[in-house]
């Protein structure tokens, strides 16, 4: 019963870190419907970004992610304006060709300049600190404060969506391009803008996967895969539903890892799958498509 | 006096002049391949077997992605599926690499269907993330399997393919010895099955099907409306590409004689290497992907060794022809100098009448 309770639990923190892998690949997808092949590896590259702040300036991993910041929302804002804009049009292909090469380009940049090396980001006692809830369960400090982070996250991107003109511009353009672009609003830095909030969730979720895990120059991909599952599971169109969906994801693969261990990863795909065949818009579905 | 407008005759044209030199070439080349293996050596044979398996599975993504739109980031999950198809049916059940090879596309194809119903849930974008779920499931799953060597892999031994039918055969007719007579059936599986797959690709875009591809990919809606059933286009492709990647697997792992799920389920080797070769050389035309295969081959040969920097250079290179000539190397060629060597498109021509010459218009997809 305790070892029940306690996969229970770890699965919840587990889907708090999916969630704000998944958070960013929403943001996108919502406001330009781009879907990022390369969103696995930007969180990989991220992570490396973190560490070698840390490294060269001997800060702390959470210091050094709020240096990094401003860093990688302009890195965000620059590749959607030079490059991904041009993808954009009715044509799928060319926006998931390039994610794709960008996604390979990423992964043996990495490898090029950090070695095959697993790497983690060091931060002292909180890495091994938690809280015992009696019973015999602890929870890890590092774990909660990821899932309060992602909720946080949420919180956060809920404001700005409905709350300040920047999200109303999102959702214009969300909604209807084309009368967007008659309102006056200029797309291309809209979707730029957006990417670069992106990048921002996707440097606090590097920030916790470093803090977490290992982590290497090919660990994007898989990241890539979580991610897209939180969000479909969650339904397309909400940041909580997606929340949902990444503990879902995460409770599936605790309770998975629990029975075998080799099995962790598979009985996330297979969550996945059984809900795409029992619910295909998702658990908590809001947008048309 | 007034005379009524001649009456316009028009008909529908596919071949041109460039596509019959061409078919009649295709012959030639195909009979000085079979026959090569009397004269080559061993690494030229070698060489042709991997351009003829990568060319044959850049055919079957492009015939998803170029003709009915579907983008799939997982034709790994049959290319393994087909490997370890063969090493269980070779390993497990004693039966003839050769045959096991069909065997391997039929379960490919039966594997397919569910498959495809379940990915087939997704659309667009999300049906390429799909598909890439569905083959790492392939590929966890056949780490289970202890019998074929679980996560690390297992390999062919000599024995279990020097028996292949027909080596025999080869040994007394080129005087060679086992391994290199073994090569060459693979060779000769390998030339049968890109022709194999060449020729149902073609054959299926000049049917009915083929149009009905042509409707969805330029405007579904408005095909769906003149009575095309999309979901069972779409499935029919889905299927049948799935039962030639199955086969080109069960042939590359026949040729390789060591199988590990990393390797067999590989998105790199089998989808990432397949893409790059369709978009550089053109997708959505047949020419293309063997303009691809030769380029892609080039680059492999001098600068494979670069590793991770040959890799960077591919992914910019695909990025920088999706981007500004989208239409690839082979795109560029047929537009400047209008041929086509596999003419899989209808070309409207309109014959005026009178003293006038008649005048032709090619209508272009």
């Amino acid at each position: 019963m305790t070892g029940l309770l306690d996969a229970l639990i770890q699965g919840v923190l587990l889907g708090g870190l999916y969630a704000l892998f998944a958070a960013g690949l929403s943001l996108i997808f919502g406001v330009m419907r781009l879907v990022n092949l390369a969103h696995g590896d930007l969180i990989v590259l991220a992570a490396f970004v973190i560490l070698v702040v840390a490294e060269k300036l001997g800060l702390d991993p959470f210091a050094a992610a709020l240096v990094a910041l401003p860093v990688l929302f302009a890195a965000g804002f620059a590749l959607q304006y030079v490059l991904l804009n041009r993808t954009l049009g009715r044509d799928l292909l060319p926006p998931l060709l390039v994610t794709f090469g960008l996604s390979i380009i990423i992964q043996n940049g990495l490898l090029q300049l950090f070695s095959a090396d697993s790497q983690r980001l060091r931060s002292g006692a909180i890495e091994t600190a938690s809280i015992a809830l009696g019973g015999g369960i602890a929870i890890g400090v590092v774990p909660l404060l990821t899932l309060l982070g992602a909720v946080l996250v949420i919180v956060i991107l809920n404001l700005i969506f409905y709350r300040t003109p920047l999200g109303r511009a999102f959702r214009a353009t969300s909604d209807d391009l084309d009368v967007a672009q008659l309102m006056g609003i200029d797309i291309r830095r809209v979707f730029a803008t957006a990417m670069g909030v992106a990048f921002t969730v996707i440097a606090i979720a590097a920030l916790y996967l470093g803090l977490r895990a290992n982590f290497d120059p090919t660990s994007g991909p898989a990241r890539l895969l979580y991610a897209f599952e939180a969000v479909i599971i969650g339904g397309l169109g909400s940041f909580w539903g997606t929340l949902a969906g990444g503990i879902v994801l995460g409770l599936a693969q605790t309770i998975g890892a629990r029975i075998d261990p080799e099995w962790q990863i598979l009985s996330g795909h297979l969550a996945f799958l059984a809900v795409l065949v029992l619910r295909p818009r998702g658990l908590f579905p809001r947008a048309q498509d | 006096m007034t005379d009524a407008a001649p009456p316009q005759a028009f008909r529908i044209e596919t071949a041109g002049r460039a596509s019959r030199i061409a078919a009649v070439c295709a012959c030639v080349i195909l009979l000085v391949l079979v026959a090569l293996p009397a004269v080559a050596g061993r690494n030229l044979i070698q060489d042709l077997i991997f351009l003829f398996y990568m060319l044959a599975l850049a055919q079957c993504w492009n015939l998803l992605a170029g003709h009915a739109g579907l983008i799939s980031v997982g034709q790994q999950a049959f290319v393994g599926f087909g490997g370890y198809l063969l090493f269980a049916l070779t390993l497990r059940a004693g039966i003839d690499p050769l045959l096991a090879i069909p065997i391997a596309g039929l379960a490919s194809a039966i594997v397919a269907v569910p498959t495809a119903l379940i990915v087939f849930r997704l659309r667009g974008a999300y049906f390429a993330i799909g598909t890439w779920v569905v083959a790492e499931v392939f590929r966890l799953s056949f780490a289970q399997v202890k019998g074929l060597g679980g996560g690390t892999g297992t390999s062919l031994p000599p024995q279990a393919t020097s028996g292949v039918f027909g080596i025999e055969g080869v040994k007394t007719l080129f005087e060679v010895r086992t391994p290199a007579a073994r090569d060459i059936i693979t060779y000769w599986a390998a030339l049968v099955l890109l022709a194999a797959t060449l020729a149902v690709i073609y054959a299926l875009l000049r049917s009915r099907r083929g149009l009905a591809l042509g409707a969805i990919r330029d405007h579904e809606a408005a095909a769906a409306g003149l009575g095309v059933d999309i979901y069972r286009v779409k499935l029919a492709v889905y299927v049948a590409s799935a039962a030639m990647t199955g086969m080109i697997g069960a042939l590359i792992y026949l040729q390789k004689a060591r199988i590990s799920p990393d390797a067999a389920f590989s998105v790199l080797d089998w989808t990432a290497y397949v893409i790059f070769i369709v978009v550089i050389g053109g997708i959505g035309t047949m020419e293309g992907p063997v303009v691809g295969v030769l380029v892609f081959h080039l680059l492999q040969r001098y600068l494979a060794d670069f590793g991770a920097w040959y890799l960077i250079l591919l992914g910019t290179l695909g990025i920088v022809v999706m981007l500004f000539a989208p239409r690839g190397i082979w795109g560029l060629i047929a537009e400047r100098y209008d041929v086509t060597l596999f003419p899989i498109r209808r070309r409207l021509v309109i014959e005026g009448g009178g003293d006038e010459a008649s005048r032709t218009k090619a209508v272009r997809d």
